[in-house]
C-alpha cells in the first residue's frame, strides 16, 4: 500500500484543524496535507479528507453556511462524488449539512446552552469505512463542544436515514435536542460522514480516552484492503 | 431597489430561541404571549432588472434553508424604502 494521503480543510475560524491533523497523522501516519478554503483544487490522489470543527466565517447566517459556499466545497463534493472517505466533525458536520452532501440540518441545542462534555455512544452502524472497526451496538466515549448540534430532519428523511443504515452514531443520552438522539449520519453511498462529538480528541489516554481512535483505523484499514 | 427577504423556522421544528424569548418575556412580567418564533429579516438593495426567479434562487441558495426555514420575499416599494 502507498503512503496514506490524507487532507485536513481549514476555513477562517477553525479551531481543531491542528488536532484533526496530529490524530490522522498519529493514527494513520502517512502525508497529511492542508488545505485552504480559499483553494479551489485539492491536492491529487487523496485517501480521506477531514473538515475539523471550530467555527467558520463566523458562522454569519448559519453555522457552516459560508463556508459550504467556499471555493473548496466544490472540490470537495467532486471529490466525494468520486468515492473519497470524506469525515466532518462539528463545524465539519454543519458545513457537510449545509453543502447537501449530508440531509438535515444542525439547529441551536435544544438547552440553549453550549454543551462541552464526554458523551456517550452507540455505534449504530458498524460496517461503514469509519466505523468497521466497532462492534454493531457498542458503547464508546467521545467528547462533544457545540452550540449548534441538535440534529433535525422531517420524519420521513429519519425513516429512510434509519432504514438505510444511514444512521452512524447515537447518543445513549439526550445531548442537545438531536432527532431521535442523532449523533452522526452518513451519505447515501457511506463514504461522507458528519458527525457532533470529537473524534480526533480522544485518540489517546492523555486526552482522557482513545476511543476515537478507531474511527481513524477504521479509514486506513478499509483503504489497505480495497 | 430594496427587497426585504423574512426567513423563519417552518412550522413544527423547535426553536429553542424563541422559546427562550417567550421565556423572558414572562419573567418581565408581560402576560398573553402565547408563542415566540424567532426568525431573520434580510434586506438587499438590487438593480431593478434583477428577477423573482434570480431572487427565489438566491434565498434557495443561501439566504434560506429549506430543510428548516421558509422564506418571503417582500419587493419594497420606492416610498416606503426612503422613509
Amino acid at each position: 500500500m502507498s503512503t496514506f494521503r490524507s487532507a485536513v480543510v481549514t476555513f477562517p475560524g477553525s479551531n481543531c484543524d491542528r488536532d484533526m491533523a496530529v490524530a490522522i497523522e498519529q493514527v494513520c501516519g502517512g502525508e497529511v496535507l492542508r488545505v485552504w478554503h480559499g483553494d479551489a483544487e485539492l491536492p491529487s490522489g487523496l485517501d480521506f479528507i477531514a473538515l475539523p470543527g471550530g467555527f467558520s466565517y463566523g458562522d454569519y447566517l448559519r453555522s457552516g453556511a459560508m463556508a459550504a459556499r467556499s471555493p473548496i466545497m466544490q472540490a470537495i463534493v467532486d471529490a466525494a462524488g468520486r468515492g473519497v472517505p470524506v469525515l466532518g466533525v462539528c463545524n465539519g458536520f454543519q458545513v457537510l449539512t449545509e453543502s447537501g452532501l449530508l440531509p438535515g440540518a444542525l439547529m441551536r441545542n435544544a438547552g440553549i446552552r453550549f454543551v462541552c462534555r464526554d458523551a456517550r455512544l452507540a455505534v449504530e452502524n458498524a460496517q461503514s469505512v469509519f466505523t468497521a472497526g466497532w462492534r454493531q451496538g457498542e458503547e464508546i466515549v467521545i467528547p462533544v463542544a457545540h452550540h449548534d448540534g441538535n440534529f433535525f430532519a422531517d420524519d420521513a428523511t429519519l425513516d429512510r436515514l434509519e432504514g438505510e443504515g444511514r444512521v452512524a452514531f447515537r447518543y445513549c443520552d439526550q445531548v442537545n435536542g438531536s432527532a431521535r438522539q442523532i449523533a452522526g449520519v452518513l451519505n447515501d453511498a457511506g463514504n461522507v460522514l458528519g458527525m457532533m462529538p470529537h473524534p480526533e480528541r480522544a485518540i489517546e489516554k492523555a486526552q482522557g480516552g482513545s476511543d476515537g481512535r478507531k474511527l481513524f483505523e477504521s479509514v486506513m484499514n478499509a483503504l489497505a484492503s480495497a | 431597489m430594496k427587497v426585504r427577504v423574512h426567513v423563519s423556522l417552518k412550522p413544527g421544528v423547535l426553536d429553542p430561541q424563541g422559546r427562550a424569548i417567550h421565556h423572558s418575556l414572562e419573567g418581565l412580567g408581560f402576560s398573553g404571549v402565547n408563542d415566540v418564533r424567532q426568525g431573520k429579516l434580510i434586506e438587499l438593495d438590487v438593480d431593478e432588472g434583477v428577477t423573482d426567479e434570480a431572487l427565489d434562487e438566491m434565498c434557495r441558495k443561501l439566504l434560506a434553508n429549506m430543510v428548516i426555514e421558509n422564506y418571503r420575499v417582500e419587493r419594497v416599494a420606492q416610498k416606503e424604502a426612503s422613509e
